[in-house]
């Protein structure tokens, strides 16, 4: 049963993994944010030049080698219905008009790379992970297909294979991540005609993107979503439109969701720890309890017994005395009678000489 | 009662025999197309609704209703409340078979089932909670296998074994308590990843406080109902011991879901102040809630407490089966009804008729399989070997 060293390493990173885990609560309460990996990279998806073209979606489907759709990517008439990423399509462009637009607003939807993904922090095989270019990459030969990160997703991007009976995937956008390797653009921003799409250092978008806020304030609100939202996003967007408007919640708040489900996870050492002191107290209590009733009640057994005993002796006693008391008072009466027996015949026998005799005999019972 | 019996030994063709069978074979069909077709062709689940009914009944409402065996254990063998003993063999059995049918219907809805030990041997995901809830199902399961196991040994007359086991009775009921803890709990801590998917009066931080509580008296609620059931058609199966016991076992059962769910429902209006939630309870949805939350737990707990006063055995069995019908509810809603309550109702799920196939295949089995236990092994009665062993 030896370690090997290799083992031991092991251990020792398991060891620091809970400790990571179990540190986020304190790391929370701190001023500490991450912020990313420095200099990992990101795509800024500027909506008010989106022309709907679906150019991008065609290069997705190229690059990653999804099959190919039954409409082709030239037909913009899929646009009339609302679509959502699906396992054959990681992105999908959405068209959105209000009444009094003059044009209609058009959306890239994809998966934004959420620096502290929901979904990886909720793969219990860590079949997903944010890796240093910024991408979250899925690992298909690890996933068991439970889909608790399409439940997790606060945007709703994961896919799943539901028509595979036996090897489903969750499929999803990768950013590209092999091409970015390689020093390739993703596919959907090198196919991009109106640069509605920019690669880049996520730092260097978020400047590019206030900046044009700033320049054109009539064009933007003022808001980069992804900034924040859910701790922050590889994928950041500039509107000309609340978000909310173009189906993209801004409710979602600022905190990434390994946050909500750290108290929870945090509970579990201490309950791992506390429950067995407090479990085998109260079975402690519970025995000690019964131990004592039952000596009470031996004692309390015995108690009567020995008092019933006491009693008992005392009963004989005066028992005894009182049959005594009646044996000498029948003694005496015998004697009595058996002395007035005698002094009546010898009375009878010499009146004379007795009658002196008997008067001192009988001078006490008179 | 007992005439029953007698005619279903004489002829397999029993009413409960059909239906079984009926059930059984439909779920034979839908599960080799479930592995031939993919859960495509027979659920209804999509990209935005992947979890349905195999996760909201099979899963959350099979282990909220097993938690028997923890709660009757933890209160005949760390309480000290021994006039309960009788009542813990059958409550361990029903939650080794309901623990083992969760696992059974998991097997249907992940997509890789041979790949259920991965969490727990290949790759370790700590920051999951399904991690904590696999892992915790895992080693229950275990446990529970060796509590029950005392049963089917007595039956196989393996004495010594059997020796050994019950002497770790004591050690077996700590750890089962501490990974029902955790698990019971996890499973409603998995929802709060997902703030912006469950409806507000739904989600709270106190989601695994809210699991834990209530699968302390659907435990209690299950042990009562499943007595009430089995006094019917097991009757002749119980000793003298069990049937003077089962009456105190409801009567003291009764009581203690009673002050629970009435403490239940104070934490959850605390859950709603904490979060000032009120304004929400004027909605349908708050209607909703409060259906849930004062029709299937505050009423039942009222009900529970006169049926206690008033020593009323009939009235206490209606108050459970009310009870059990609040914890299904809940774990449905949290699951299914309020998850997802911002979509269109074009978007949301309801399950498909195979998909409710499996989950009464799934319990059916159960039934079936318990039947053949108790009518077998030493549940209701003492084996004649060790009486008065405890």
């Amino acid at each position: 049963m030896g370690i090997s060293r290799r083992q031991f390493l092991g251990f020792l990173g398991a060891a620091a993994g809970t400790t990571a885990v179990l540190g986020g609560n304190t790391e929370a309460a701190s001023d500490k944010v991450f912020k990313g990996y420095p200099g990992s990279f990101g795509v800024l998806h500027d909506i008010t030049r989106c022309i709907g073209c679906r150019k991008c979606e065609e290069a997705c489907n190229r690059v990653n080698e999804l099959p190919l759709p039954g409409i082709p990517f030239d037909d913009l008439s899929v646009l009339n219905t609302k679509r959502r990423t699906r396992p054959d399509a990681y992105t999908v462009v959405n068209r959105f008009t209000q009444n009094g637009d003059k044009q209609p607003i058009f959306l890239k939807n994809q998966c934004n790379h959420c620096l502290e993904p929901a979904c990886a922090s909720a793969c219990f095989v860590k079949a997903l992970r944010k890796v240093k270019t910024g991408a979250v990459i899925y690992d298909a030969s690890l996933c068991v297909g439970c889909r608790y990160c399409m439940v997790a997703c606060p945007f709703n991007i994961p896919a799943y294979e539901y028509n595979n009976p036996l090897t489903p995937r969750v499929m999803k956008c990768t950013m590209c991540h092999p091409r970015i390797e390689k020093g390739l653009l993703p596919g959907c921003v090198e196919s991009c005609p109106k640069e509605a799409l920019t690669f880049g250092t996520r730092e260097k978008l978020l400047k590019t993107a206030n900046q044009r806020i700033e320049k054109y304030p009539d064009r933007y609100i003022d808001h980069v979503y992804g900034e924040h939202e859910m701790g922050g996003t590889s994928w950041i967007y500039l509107s000309g439109r609340t978000f909310n408007d173009i189906g993209m919640r801004d409710d979602l708040g600022i905190q990434p969701a390994a946050v909500y489900t750290s108290g929870p996870l945090s509970a579990v050492p201490i309950v791992v720890g506390l429950w067995p002191v407090l479990l085998t107290g109260l079975y402690a209590i519970s025995k000690r309890k019964e131990k004592i009733s039952e000596e009470e009640r031996i004692e309390a057994v015995s108690r009567s017994i020995a008092d019933a005993n006491e009693n008992m002796k005392v009963k004989l006693a005066a028992l005894k005395d009182s049959m005594a008391k009646e044996k000498e008072a029948a003694i005496n009466l015998e004697v009595r009678r058996a002395l007035e027996e005698v002094a009546k015949k010898s009375a009878l026998e010499q009146p004379e000489s007795v009658k002196d005799g008997s008067i001192d005999m009988s001078g006490e019972g008179k | 009662m007992s005439q029953e019996t007698a005619r279903a030994e004489k002829s397999i063709i029993t009413p409960f025999n059909v239906i079984a069978g009926i059930i059984i074979i439909a779920g034979l069909i839908v599960t080799f197309l479930r592995f031939t077709k993919g859960l495509g062709a027979v659920t209804n689940l999509d990209d935005n609704n992947p979890w349905g009914l195999w996760i909201g009944f099979d899963l959350l409402c099979g282990v909220a209703l097993a938690a028997g065996g923890y709660v009757t254990s933890a209160a005949c063998y760390i309480f000290g409340l021994k006039r309960y003993h009788s009542a813990v063999r059958p409550a361990i059995l029903t939650a080794f078979l309901g623990y083992t049918l969760v696992v059974l219907a998991l097997h249907y809805d992940v997509g890789r089932p041979w790949r259920l030990p991965y969490p727990i041997f290949l790759s370790q995901g700590t920051t999951s909670l399904l991690f904590e809830v696999g892992l915790c199902v895992f080693l229950y399961l275990s446990v529970l296998f060796v509590e029950y196991s005392p049963a089917a040994l007595e039956w196989l007359g393996m004495k010594k074994i059997r020796n050994l086991i019950v002497r770790l009775t004591l050690v077996l009921t700590i750890f089962g308590v501490i990974l029902s803890t955790l698990h019971q709990s996890s499973l409603g801590a998995l929802f709060m990843i997902a703030p912006s998917k469950l409806h507000p009066l739904w989600y709270s931080n106190y989601l695994p406080v809210y699991f834990f509580i209530s699968s302390l008296f659907s435990g209690l609620s299950m042990v009562i109902f499943e007595g009430s059931l089995a006094h019917r058609y097991f009757h002749d199966k119980m000793d003298e011991m069990h049937l003077k016991e089962s009456k105190d076992v409801a009567l003291g059962f009764g009581k203690a879901a009673s002050f629970i769910m009435m403490g239940y429902v104070g934490i959850k209006f605390i859950g709603i102040s904490i979060d000032n939630n009120w304004h929400y309870l004027t909605t349908s949805w708050g209607v909703w809630y409060l259906f849930e939350l004062i029709g299937f737990v505050a009423l039942p707990a009222f009900i529970y407490a006169i049926a206690v006063r008033e020593k009323n055995l009939r009235l206490v069995r209606w108050a459970a089966l009310i009870s059990v019908f609040g914890v299904v509810l809940n774990r449905l809603n949290i699951s299914l009804v309020a998850f997802n309550w911002q979509l269109p109702s074009a978007e949301r799920y309801f399950p498909s008729w195979s998909e409710i196939v499996i989950s009464l295949f799934v319990v059916t089995v159960g039934i079936v399989v318990y039947r053949f236990i108790v009518t077998r092994m030493p549940i209701f009665h003492e084996h004649p070997d060790y009486q008065h062993d405890h």
